[in-house]
């Protein structure tokens, strides 16, 4: 089935059997292996990518469905020469080890901080209409995304980092 | 995943046509159950119906003073919804209590209505299962059951339901709205819409096959402070244990439940009672649990016990 | 020749820690924060045509296959092949492996392969395995420790002996003034590693090489030579990344294989990964362990005897958890026994994760000790200072450890973490809705080194280049092999480029049981000391007066550039460390305090970790970002061990239950506070010649028992079965 992708800007063409999801999409056709496939259930995160604007478990959808969607990965955040802040910050706090479940932890953080601006209240907010950087707003939104890890507490400070907040 | 053809609707009737057409078909939306499920060849459509391009993702006051949501309104937009937060509070918190960040994104209110149980064994496709497998027997009932139903269960089923944002549909009275292929419209009391399993514990809800769902609408909303606490084995990303939705004000107290049933729990009788050892004794009366699950009786208690206490 | 570590280690160059001892950002971060570093199922650079295999789980326990129809699946669109131990050919079973990575035709647990549908795509794969149809004769099985345990034998002797024994255990005991006599039990538990097991498989002739997600790149080149029945020169593993192990990878599981067997049978290159609900059930876990803890102590808690005899189970032929060999070192006492039970069950393998025996062992040991502390009214730090020992109690003052720094890491600790601010009476402290407690926990874990091989190139621009087949987990081998190598030939870190996980490259520790930075890091040395003599020979040099500094060498008045004295042509060493008996004149081992201060819903038993912080002491610490990171997951790990972690057996039908992410819970960032972690100065020069420790496994060791110690105290609810669960807490509560 013709299905058109623009990822990272990039408009990208593919003729997809539709049981393919966007993450199979993106790493087997496409190539894009940054964005990992942990679980394929939406149960880990290492799949999130950003589909017009909005982040979301890649596993979960097919791409079929996203026909004509912009679709933002961990390819297009950045590169090693040229690294998001997010990225950078990373790299700077150690936020992460094995590296697996890292692409999809740093687009949740970058789709975050932008929804903390929108003023989407989370499962913490005290008061729904007063939506302020705190830690348990950052852990609670970033709480779909598994570490086996365990950088947890070095990626907060990496997203207090960008933000612009003290960790 | 077995193959399927896939097309897209534009227009709820078409949809519903569309579904009529060809008998193996389901509706698509966010999809967050449904492919989780098509992976493991729990559910094997022949046909997926795309509803996402329908013109169903807005939020309206209704003329009665209530809320009508779009059946595609993702659920992050309706906990976000400015009305939402301000009149029906114990939505949003419900919504919120929910999945993750990424699902929430991508989920839709009709779809969360529709979530099939987390029961171990139904996506277990090597175990026995009466919802998955009408008549192969219910694995769960002599095995692993700590987060399952206490409440309207049967010899077949003791399956709950996973979503909270029904949970807060249920305290809110809210109302499901439909098309079917000839075109006809009915709204269905969330009260009837969810099943309970007894011998059929496969069919779920009241739709009957290729009815869409296009809206839920609330009521006006009900004056009090609004709670939905949810208690889970970890902080966040886990379904409920149980949960409870409440709304306590000038005009009185309601409270629905989740975690405990095959659908959402209320039982309107106990909320003209005071205090957490009657209104939990009237909730579960009844109540069949096994050596895992009998604490949650203890835990709805003292869970209303803190809910009361905030509210 | 090899360097022989047999003798303490004097002054060397790296006690300059011009590079070693820093805070360094990891090598591979840019790579990895990119999404540019390639995972095993990502080689579409090395074989861009690769169909896809998809793996067929047993879905009995156990019995026998009675007949595999595969012709329906073979009929699905797009399916090259299926494969299944009748047309696999003969297949051996190597000895690290307990089960076949292939059943067939008897089956000896869930979710053991049974074939291998290779496709086009994946999602005609994924589908034809579906249509695989497995006529099964059903056997009986043993699934249940608690009802196996009776009469269990003690288990062969493993990495450790089953059994151990010093003084007069029973005499101890029966006379001590105070006893503890409990039972405590820890569940199976999950690696959870994110990345799955995978494995891309070509075929050259008969040269198969495997770009794979694995820990020990020369065990596992043995194993799939062993397994396939051929020589080990003609088989190549790589494996550059790996998305997380902790044990689950130490071997090479049924993805390796089938790619083999699936790239032999279609004459392509064949990736495989494992769905991850098959992952739990498929490849091995943490074994369930139920343990009996007796403490004799006096008045004071000075204890006299210990004994601690733990029971699991394993399918036959395995091995148990060894639970109690931390007992066998960490508190003094002249009456001692140590035993371990292991009992047949017909469950999954079980092997190791993350600090096998003492994870679970701690969970145990170091509630008992807060059990003790409570009942002779001291202080759990006190008492831990108390029974502190400077040699193995089970050899005597003969055998002293290399260096024991438990106590400056109680004291420090406790001090950093307010310890002092505890109201050692349970149920006293609130916070609102919540119940707070605070709870303590010993950390120890053996520092064991193994030989390790290296390669140093040194070109003719002076820029080094590190090759081992040294794999980096997650635990930042790259960043301390590269400083290894920078502070020995005297570069800056960015003058460094290393090559690991890739059997072509010389052998090393691989990474297991803690032993990989000590272990790896000591092979770059041998390496680059062999280096540093090679080029100042060529340069002309007296080997033992040049000094490598600055990207010179340098003796008395002459300073030649590395690269020139390297030449044109560069030079190029392999060399190997290997370890002498040190570690049996000395016990050796790193050790830790964990403090943990919790809260405890007043009403639904939720738990909620506050504050958390501990001090460590595991030698030279190389690279203080990574090795605290190290730390913090680990503590992260000891969270979810304590909270929520265990597979649930169905012993109906002898199966994980809860074998998928959703089901089996591992922390999430809401779980996890921000993680205190203070490192002791310390070097241990009988160690390796580094000085340092591994670091890997310490922090998992006691954090759990820390939780359990804090809810403890925050409720007054001693609960001896983990996890701890908030209907566990709420039965204590509710009948107190």
């Amino acid at each position: 089935m013709q299905t058109t992708l623009k990822v990272n800007g990039k408009t990208e063409r593919l003729d997809l059997d539709p049981r393919t999801t966007l993450l199979d999409a993106l790493r087997e056709h496409l190539h894009l292996t940054g964005t990992k496939k942990g679980c394929d259930h939406g149960q880990c995160g290492a799949c999130t990518v950003i589909v017009e604007g909005k982040r979301i478990n890649s596993c979960l959808t097919l791409a079929v469905m996203h026909d004509g969607d912009a679709i933002k990965t961990i390819e297009g955040l950045g590169t090693p020469g040229d690294l998001h802040p997010m990225q950078k910050a990373f790299v700077t706090h150690d936020g992460y080890q094995c590296g697996y479940c890292t692409p999809g932890q740093i687009c949740s953080a970058v789709a975050v901080l932008d929804e903390l601006k929108a003023g989407i209240p989370s499962h913490v907010s005290a008061d729904l209409d007063k939506i302020a950087f705190s830690r348990d707003e950052i852990v609670e939104r970033m709480s779909g995304n598994i570490c086996r890890c365990g950088a947890y507490s070095n990626i907060f400070e990496a997203i207090a980092d960008v933000a612009g907040e003290k960790a | 995943m077995k193959p399927f053809t896939y097309e897209r609707a534009s227009t709820p009737a078409e949809a519903a046509a569309m579904a009529a057409a060809k008998p193996a078909s389901r509706f698509i939306a966010g999809g967050t159950n449904l492919l989780d499920l098509m992976k493991l060849q729990i559910e094997t459509p022949q046909h997926l119906i795309d509803v996402n391009r329908l013109d169903l993702d807005r939020v309206e006051p209704t003329k009665d003073g209530g809320l009508r949501i779009g059946a595609l309104v993702r659920n992050t937009d309706l906990a976000a919804n400015k009305i939402v937060r301000r009149d029906y509070a114990v939505l949003s918190r419900a919504l919120l209590a929910g999945a993750s960040g990424q699902l929430r994104n991508k989920a839709t209110t009709a779809g969360n209505l529709l979530q099939r149980t987390r029961c171990p064994y139904f996506y277990d496709t090597t175990k026995p299962c009466n919802k998955r497998k009408p008549g192969s027997g219910c694995a769960a009932l002599g095995g692993i059951n700590r987060g399952l139903a206490i409440m309207g269960t049967s010899e077949a089923c003791i399956a709950t339901h996973p979503s909270d944002m029904a949970v807060a549909m249920r305290l809110l009275d809210a109302s499901v709205e439909t098309v079917s292929a000839d075109g006809a419209t009915r709204a269905i009391p969330i009260a009837d819409f969810h099943q309970l399993p007894g011998k059929t514990p496969h069919i779920e809800t009241a739709l009957r096959p290729g009815e869409l769902i296009t809206a839920v609408t609330l009521p006006a909303p009900i004056e009090g402070r609004h709670v939905y606490r949810k208690v889970r084995d970890r902080a966040s990303y886990a379904f409920a244990l149980i949960s409870v939705a409440a709304i306590v004000g000038p005009k009185g107290q309601r409270f629905a439940f989740g975690g405990l049933a095959h659908k959402p729990w209320r039982v309107e009788a106990a909320e003209k009672l005071s205090g957490p050892d009657a209104i939990t004794a009237s909730v579960t009366l009844g109540a069949k649990t096994t050596p895992q699950n009998a604490f949650k009786i203890p835990l709805l208690r003292r869970t209303l016990g803190a809910v009361l206490a905030e509210a | 020749m090899p360097l022989k570590f047999d003798t303490p280690a004097g002054i060397n160059p790296i006690d300059r820690q011009n590079v070693i001892g820093r805070p360094q950002d990891r090598l591979d971060g840019p790579l990895k924060v990119s999404g540019l570093a390639p995972y095993a199922y990502e080689r579409h650079d090395v074989a861009p045509d690769a169909a896809y295999g998809v793996m067929v789980g047993s879905a009995i326990a156990t019995g026998r296959i009675v007949h595999i129809d595969a012709a329906d699946a073979e009929a699905a669109p797009g399916v090259i092949a299926v494969v299944t131990a009748a047309n696999a050919g003969p297949l051996k079973k190597a000895d690290s492996h307990t089960a076949k990575l292939l059943a067939g035709p008897e089956v000896e647990h869930f979710d053991q392969a049974v074939a291998l549908v290779v496709a086009e795509t994946f999602e005609q794969a994924r589908d034809a395995a579906k249509l695989v149809r497995v006529d099964y004769a059903p056997g009986k099985g043993r699934f249940d420790l608690a009802k196996e345990k009776d009469g269990a034998p003690l288990s062969p002797d493993g990495f450790a002996k089953a059994a151990s024994k010093a003084g007069d255990f029973e005499a101890g005991f029966k006379k001590a003034p105070v006893k503890i006599d409990q039972t405590y039990s820890t569940p199976d538990q999950a690696h959870a590693m994110m990345e799955p097991h995978a494995t891309t498989a070509r075929w050259d002739g008969d040269q198969l090489t495997l770009w794979t997600s694995n820990q020990m790149i020369a065990w596992s080149v043995r194993d799939t030579a062993t397994t396939l029945g051929i020589d080990k020169s003609k088989v190549r593993l790589v494996s550059p990344y790996v998305g997380g192990g902790f044990g689950s990878k130490l071997w090479i599981r049924a993805d390796a294989l089938l790619a083999a067997l699936g790239a032999k049978a279609t004459g392509r290159a064949v990736k495989v990964a494992l769905a991850r609900p098959q992952i739990y059930n498929n490849t091995t876990h943490r074994p369930a362990t139920i343990q009996r803890i007796r403490i004799g102590a006096d008045k004071d808690g000075v204890i006299d005897a210990i004994g601690h005899e733990s029971w699991s189970g394993d399918l036959p032929g395995g091995g148990a958890e060894i639970a109690a060999i931390q007992t066998r070192q960490l508190y003094g006492g002249a009456n001692r026994m140590t035993a371990h039970y292991l009992a047949t069950l017909d469950l999954p393998e079980g092997n190791a994760m993350r600090a096998p025996g003492e994870a679970v062992g701690l969970l145990a040991l170091e509630i008992a000790m807060d059990e003790l502390a409570e009942k002779v009214g001291v202080d759990p730090v006190e008492l831990r200072i108390r029974n502190d020992v400077q040699y193995d109690p089970e050899k005597g003052p003969s055998v002293p450890f290399s260096s024991r720094k438990l106590v400056e890491c109680l004291r420090t600790g406790a001090e950093r973490f307010g310890w002092d601010r505890r109201n050692p009476k349970p149920g006293q402290m609130r916070d609102g809705r919540w119940l707070v407690g605070m709870g303590m926990a010993v950390a120890f874990r053996g520092a064991p080194a193994t030989k390790s091989a290296a390669r140093i190139i040194v070109d003719g621009k002076g820029r080094v280049t590190v090759e081992t087949d040294m794999t980096d987990i997650g635990t930042g081998s790259y960043t301390i092999l590269g400083q290894t190598a920078a502070e020995m030939m005297g570069v800056p870190l960015d003058h460094v480029t290393v090559n690991l996980g890739d059997s072509n490259f010389p052998a090393s520790s691989g990474s297991g049981g803690q032993w990989g930075a000590a272990s790896s890091t000591a092979g770059v040395y041998a390496a680059c000391v062999a280096a540093r003599a090679a080029i100042a020979q060529k340069a002309g040099f007296n080997a033992d007066d040049a000094d490598f500094v600055d990207g010179h060498v340098v003796a008395g008045n002459r300073r030649v550039k590395l690269g020139d004295a390297a030449g044109p042509d560069g030079v190029t060493v392999v060399d190997q460390i290997e370890f002498g008996d040190l570690s049996k004149k000395f016990a050796q081992a790193t050790f830790g305090a964990h403090f943990v201060e919790v809260g405890v819903d007043v009403e639904t038993c939720e738990v909620r970790i506050r504050r958390m912080g501990g001090a460590f002491a595991a030698g030279r610490i190389l690279n203080p970002k990574s090795a605290r990171s190290q730390v913090i997951g680990a503590m992260t790990m000891g969270i979810g061990a304590a909270l929520m972690e265990e597979l649930i057996v169905d012993t109906r039908f002898g199966y994980f239950v809860n074998h998928d992410m959703a089901e089996y819970h591992v922390p999430v960032h809401a779980d996890v506070p921000h993680q205190d972690v203070f490192f002791v100065d310390e070097l241990d020069d009988k160690a390796t010649p580094l000085k340092a420790k591994g670091v890997g496994e310490l922090g998992i060791c006691g954090a759990g028992a820390a939780v359990a110690n804090a809810i403890y105290n925050a409720t007054g609810v001693r609960l001896r079965d983990y996890p701890l669960t908030l209907d566990k807490i709420l039965e204590g509560l509710e009948t107190a």
